[in-house]
């Protein structure tokens, strides 16, 4: 499935909404959970999963072709945790 | 880093203030599109969002694994797990934010 579907399963629940309404529904909820872990805060949807950022450390690398040590810095990634219902239904519980 | 939360409340807030629609079905919306993407996900299917992310099911094969505490071995039984791949946009976005600005990338000593 992919977001313009989404939007589209959304559009046919609602048919009260102007499609292009349910387009900016769709692009709010994704950034506004952007946006929270650009601030480095937690989004926790309970059932579904939770959103958070782990820091990872400046290392030295390694070029791995050229094998040649490399820099490289601190930097912050995503991380999602599903959520104990979505995980369970995942596995038909 | 800022450490707070945010929860379903924040996000059908956005929804209030960005669209024109009551708190009720803000939130009523927020749980929809949550539901659709679990949905998906459950029916095995692979969710896509451009420019945040996809996510996808992977099936895990039966290993022997062990009570740490008592060192018991049991089996794990095949399962599907959940896999979230944020998208280029968004780790771009969050190192942006959230980290020193990168020094050049330069060769030290090996």
């Amino acid at each position: 499935m992919t977001k313009s579907e989404l939007i589209q399963h959304i559009a046919d629940l609602n048919p009260h909404l102007y499609h292009r309404d349910v387009e900016r529904i769709v692009t709010t909820i994704f950034d506004e959970i952007s946006e929270a872990l650009s601030r480095g805060d937690r989004v926790e949807l309970r059932g579904f999963g939770a959103f958070s950022v782990k820091r990872r450390e400046a290392r030295v690398g390694r070029n791995p072709r050229t094998g040649t040590a490399v820099n490289v810095s601190e930097k912050h990634v995503p991380f999602f945790k599903t959520g104990k219902q979505l995980r369970e239904r995942l596995n038909n519980r | 880093m800022a450490g707070g939360t945010i929860t379903r409340a924040d996000l059908s807030e956005a929804v209030y203030q960005e669209v024109g629609l009551s708190r009720n079905e803000s939130a009523e919306l927020v749980e929809s599109v949550l539901n659709e993407i679990s949905d998906a996900l459950v029916r095995g299917e692979m969710v896509k969002l451009s420019s945040f992310g996809s996510f996808s099911v992977r099936e895990k094969g039966e290993r022997i694994g062990r009570n740490p505490k008592t060192g018991e071995e049991v089996p794990i039984l095949p399962r599907r797990v959940l896999v979230f791949r944020a998208s280029h946009v968004l780790k771009n976005r969050i190192n942006n934010a959230l980290s020193s600005p990168a020094p050049a990338q330069n060769e030290v000593e090996a």
